[in-house]
């Protein structure tokens, strides 16, 4: 449902994640989701009469972590505003935030484009803001939380340099990994501590001017993303084709009904009146952070896949699953680093280890056993003393119990027999009892080859190695 | 004497309550039975807190017995602008008529510290928006030298119970002149300290880069303590100065030789009472005689800074009092929705000074009228700092009068908003430059009206401004007058 | 009351936007006294019209530069009550506002 060839969709983003601080932004509350309704709050972040911000450092450390990261230019001097708008869930009647200064100018992210090739997004800029209270709807009346009001949050702004809900999509994601590798944000968008608001417009293909613009809100998936920005387009473009005009608005995300829909709440909230904070002296960087910061920040996705191609030669689809998430790739590392080939130890990543932590609720660090254990249990499927099978058995008792490989194997009783003497008994058991089939096969009928080996693991419990039940077996048969 | 103690000024009362001449509980009931005696004609005060009040002074009386810090005992009134923990916080507003707030204004919780007693909470402008304490919505104050006059404002409630010997000192806050026109119309020594130099943690914003804290004493000295107590870095106020606090008493040693004095040429003009120009013209020769040399300097943008103080103060004010919306505290009106939600409750919560102001500065922020007032204002802010640079260049303190008349009479200016923002137009440029100012009395007019001065010093002055004023007090002719109509 | 109708420099449309952008509900009367206060204010700050301003930079604040920062540290304890205690209206631990409409 892309925009039909005659016209060009420009979407820009506007991403709002949480910060992972302790404290929240402007007062001592602590900064922490699933609280009961109104519990870390204080007159600060209540708005109550006579309070006074006061900003917390960590605040400003990761914010520029993050602008290095996504080459922007760092102010030296940046300087909060307050944004004045009328709503409940925020209780002093504006939001402290960074208008005409912002710590962070320009820059951008590499995003995978389709052909694999990275493309550059363009950022318009990266700014310090607090997050709202939150608010919800009863029939009779609404309710308000502030437990969320004071929150730090960053407002990352995309030039619009986006042109299909696809792209859109694939920049969020990469930002989200991104800030995930970073340590900044855990980029949770069902807690809503990554929301993004998009920008769409449409015009004729080849045209040099933007089109009126409609600001999508409330996109708290990068299904919704998608779908909502492909509907809006649609939409725009039926407008444009039917001659019509597109109007400026902001609309809001319906899930239920998958169509965008106008908001009629904040008519009047369009003049936000933005004027300097009086209460905050502009925001200077003590000198050498900055460059404190840019020696500890750590890898990016973008850096990882490089490497991980240029390191290891994996596949591109490969890459892309190792490099999603930090610990993914870090766990993946962790295996070669234990001795276990980059081949092997991407397998049992991309398969098992994910299977295993998709199943579970915890993170992945604690799902899923230490890598030494892991890279032990591989090592015994490369001697032979277990088979793959087993391995893959193990793992998943090793998951539950925290057990080491070694205990796991030996108490599953996994342990691989390689002894000829014994296979070759298990051979002659199992060729005793089936004479018929064993006549079948050296009348020519050589597919029942795959079934003796088959009775032979299962008398065997499935610990014979397999290479030395072909051998044995191959030469009983033989005429 | 005891029945009388309540006259005393706070450095007399140290001294007699150390030496046990009497007890911080007898202190207080003096000030309470004042308080009862004068309040029928004042309505200084908006809360009376007896009975908390001589719970804290039996506390300081404990204290005292050993060591006690500077404050111990002393009544202490309170502006209805600071948020005191369990006690009623109104800001004389009816929006916020029932607020308590669970948190002490750093101020408070210093005062409290040092053993400080507090009667009650004094009446003001509402939110500090006014110059006669008319705008209060629980009734004005009326100036105890007569009682058909204001008694000045915002600080008006502050100022009068001073004045008429409700409490020993009490705090103010001072935006556009809001301590220093009431103590000057009031007859009492008023000081707005330097932007910064005093926490606004826990004082219900007006104009947050204007606001500032300061007390209105009897004397001189007494505003010299009560500055010490007050001021410092605070961990809560973003804007708070962490430099050392000096001890201002100490420096108040009558010496005055050789310090400079400027006197702006363009503060003696068009408009002001006559015997107001004759009463500071006579107390700058009493400086002169003193030692000091006093000239005449410029001040050129300062007929400016009314018209850029109400576009930069009612801007911060339209988003400081955005918070009163019905929601969390406060006024809530009836109402179906949430557009009528805010629409009722502050149309019913704040009176007509404050929509005026809160009107003007919502116009001033809005789109298309921003570069044309509210950055334009800014501007002028720079040219108004420039001047005092420049002037403190070529002396060391600057005097002026306080207010260009005598305390007006009520309703008197009330139907006119300009007229009344005109009566601050020689502090308002002060709070725009960030400095240090001190009103006190240097005289009074053919109706027994107190006149003020005003000594106006450059940044973290507060020292050589006090030291100034203490000389000036030594060499006053004639004692302070009591106020006749209490 | 009779006034000398100051020269009109904000008309009754601009006097209701800005209520409604201010949220305060005005009725007849209020407005047409804003128009007027608003206008003679107005006209006077046209005063500051008389200023060459350029080159000259604001100021938006007159103290020290360089906004002081708190550690990422937990200082306050939960305390719902001490919250919901000047509440208008609640529901459990929620402040209870009229329905929203989005």
């Amino acid at each position: 449902m892309a925009a039909s060839s005659a016209y060009e969709a420009v979407i820009g983003l506007e991403v709002h994640t949480q910060l992972l601080t302790r404290s929240k932004i402007f007062c001592g509350c602590a900064n922490a989701f699933g609280a009961p309704p109104n519990h870390h709050v204080c007159p600060v972040c209540m708005g109550m009469p006579g309070v006074l911000p006061v900003f917390n450092r960590r605040v400003l450390e990761l914010t520029i972590r993050v602008g290095l990261t996504a080459h922007s230019q760092i102010a030296e001097r940046s300087v909060f505003a307050r944004k004045n708008y009328f709503y409940p869930d925020l209780p002093k009647g504006y939001q402290i935030s960074q208008y005409e200064r912002p710590l962070c100018v320009g820059g951008y992210i590499e995003v995978p484009g389709a052909d694999g090739a990275p493309r550059k997004i363009r950022l318009t800029r990266i700014h310090i803001e607090e997050d709202a209270g939150k608010n919800i709807h009863r029939p009779e009346a609404s309710l308000v939380d502030f437990n969320r009001s004071g929150a730090p949050l960053l407002e990352i702004v995309s030039e619009p340099d986006l042109h299909s809900a696809e792209e859109a999509a694939a920049y969020l994601r990469e930002l989200r990994a991104m800030l995930r590798y970073l340590e900044v944000s855990d980029g949770n968008m069902e807690e809503g501590s990554f929301r993004c608001d998009a920008n769409v417009s449409v015009r004729p293909r080849g045209a040099s001017e933007l089109g009126a613009k409609t600001e999508i809100k409330n996109l708290n998936s990068f299904k919704f993303v998608e779908k909502a920005i492909n509907h809006e387009i649609a939409r725009q473009t039926a407008v444009l084709q039917a001659g019509g005009k597109v109007e400026q608005q902001t609309h809001l995300w319906d899930a239920e009904r998958e169509e965008t829909r106008p908001m009629r709440s904040k008519e009047y909230a369009h003049d936000y009146r933005y004027f300097p904070e009086p209460d905050l002296p502009e925001l200077q960087a003590p000198p050498g952070l900055v460059e404190a910061i840019r020696a500890q920040t750590p890898e990016v996705p973008s850096a990882r896949r490089a490497r991980y191609a240029r390191d290891f030669g994996l596949s591109a689809y490969a890459i892309e699953v190792l490099t999603q998430e930090r610990e993914v790739g870090d766990y993946f590392e962790a295996l070669i680093k234990a001795g276990v080939h980059h081949k092997a130890a991407a397998n049992w990543t991309m398969s098992e280890v994910l299977r295993a932590a998709n199943a579970s609720d915890q993170p992945l660090i604690r799902a899923i056993p230490a890598a030494a254990q892991t890279a032990t249990l591989l090592k015994l499927v490369e001697q032979n003393r277990i088979s793959l099978n087993g391995a893959k058995t193990a793992f998943a008792a090793m998951c539950k119990s925290g057990q080491d490989a070694a205990a796991t194997v030996s108490a599953l009783g996994l342990a691989q027999v390689s002894d000829e003497a014994a296979i070759a008994e298990a051979c002659d058991l199992v060729l005793s009892t089936e004479t018929d089939k064993v006549a079948e096969y050296r009348a020519g009928h050589e597919k029942l080859f795959g079934f003796f080996v088959g009775r032979v693991m299962k008398t065997t419990q499935g610990k014979a190695n397999p290479k030395v039940v072909n051998e044995v077996l191959k030469r009983k048969l033989a005429p | 004497m005891n029945n009388e103690l309540f006259r005393l000024t706070i450095s007399q009362a140290q001294a007699a309550l150390r030496r046990r001449e009497f007890s911080a509980v007898e202190l207080t009931r003096a000030c309470l039975e004042r308080i009862s005696a004068v309040e029928p004609k004042l309505n200084a005060f908006l809360t009376v807190a007896e009975s908390e009040a001589l719970i804290q002074a039996a506390a300081a009386d404990r204290r005292l017995a050993n060591g006690a810090p500077a404050l111990c005992g002393i009544p202490i009134g309170i502006k209805d602008i600071f948020a005191t923990r369990g006690m009623r916080t109104t800001c004389a507003s009816r929006i916020l008529e029932n607020f308590v707030p669970p948190f002490d204004a750093t101020v408070v919780a210093r005062l409290r510290e040092a053993g400080a007693v507090f009667p009650g909470k004094l009446n003001m402008d509402e939110f500090a928006m006014g110059s006669s304490t008319e705008n209060s919505a629980f009734g004005p104050t009326r100036n105890p030298y007569d009682l058909a006059r204001v008694p000045g404002g915002s600080s008006g409630g502050s100022a009068a119970a001073v004045a008429a010997d409700e409490c020993l000192a009490a705090l103010g806050t001072d935006t556009g002149g809001s301590i220093r026109q009431p103590a000057a119309l009031c007859g009492v020594v008023g000081i707005k300290p330097t932007y910064s130099r005093v926490s606004r943690y826990g004082v219900v914003a007006f104009a947050s880069s204007l606001d500032q804290v300061g007390p209105l004493t009897k004397t001189v000295r007494d505003s010299a303590i009560m500055m010490r107590a007050l001021a410092g870095v605070d961990p809560r106020d973003s804007t708070c100065s962490a430099r050392p606090v000096p001890d201002y008493e100490a420096a108040l040693n009558g010496e005055i030789k050789n310090l400079r004095i400027g006197v702006p040429k363009e503060f003696f003009v068009e408009g002001m009472q006559p015997v107001v120009d004759s009463a500071v013209r006579a107390a700058l020769k009493r400086l002169e005689a003193d030692g000091a040399a006093v000239g005449e300097i410029s001040l050129p943008h300062s007929q400016y800074a009314v018209a850029t103080y109400y576009l930069i103060a009612t801007a911060e004010a339209s988003a400081n009092l955005a918070r009163y919306d019905g929601v969390r505290y406060g006024l809530r009106a009836e109402a179906d929705d949430l557009s009528e939600l805010y629409g009722r409750t502050r149309a019913q919560g704040f009176g007509p000074e404050v929509k005026r102001r809160i009107m003007l500065g919502t116009f001033a922020l809005s789109s298309g009228y921003y570069d044309a007032y509210y950055l334009k204002a800014q501007r002028v802010r720079t040219l108004i700092r420039r001047d005092f640079e420049a002037a403190f260049g070529a002396c060391d303190v600057i005097v002026t009068p306080t207010s260009p008349t005598t305390a007006f009479r009520l309703g008197e200016k009330t139907q006119d908003p300009l007229q009344m923002y005109l009566s601050d137009i020689f502090t308002i440029s002060v709070n725009l430059a960030g400095l240090p100012a001190l009103s006190m009395p240097c005289g009074y007019d053919g109706n027994g009206l107190p006149i003020g001065l005003q000594i106006i010093g450059p940044a973290f002055g507060e020292g050589v401004i006090l030291r100034v004023a203490d000389a000036l007090e030594r060499s006053a002719p004639v004692p302070r007058r009591r106020p006749a109509a209490v | 009351m009779p006034v000398r109708m100051a020269e009109t420099k904000i008309g009754l449309d601009g006097v209701r936007h800005v209520a409604r952008l201010a949220r305060l509900e005005l009725d007849a009367e209020q407005e047409a006294r804003l128009q007027h206060d608003l206008s003679a204010i107005l006209e006077y700050i046209e005063k500051l019209n008389e200023l060459d301003l350029g080159g000259v930079e604001p100021t938006a604040q007159v103290g020290e530069a360089g906004t002081p920062m708190r550690d990422d540290v937990v200082t306050n304890q939960p305390a719902a009550e001490a919250a919901l205690a000047n509440a208008p209206a609640r529901e459990g631990f929620w402040f209870k506002v009229p329905k929203i409409i989005e």
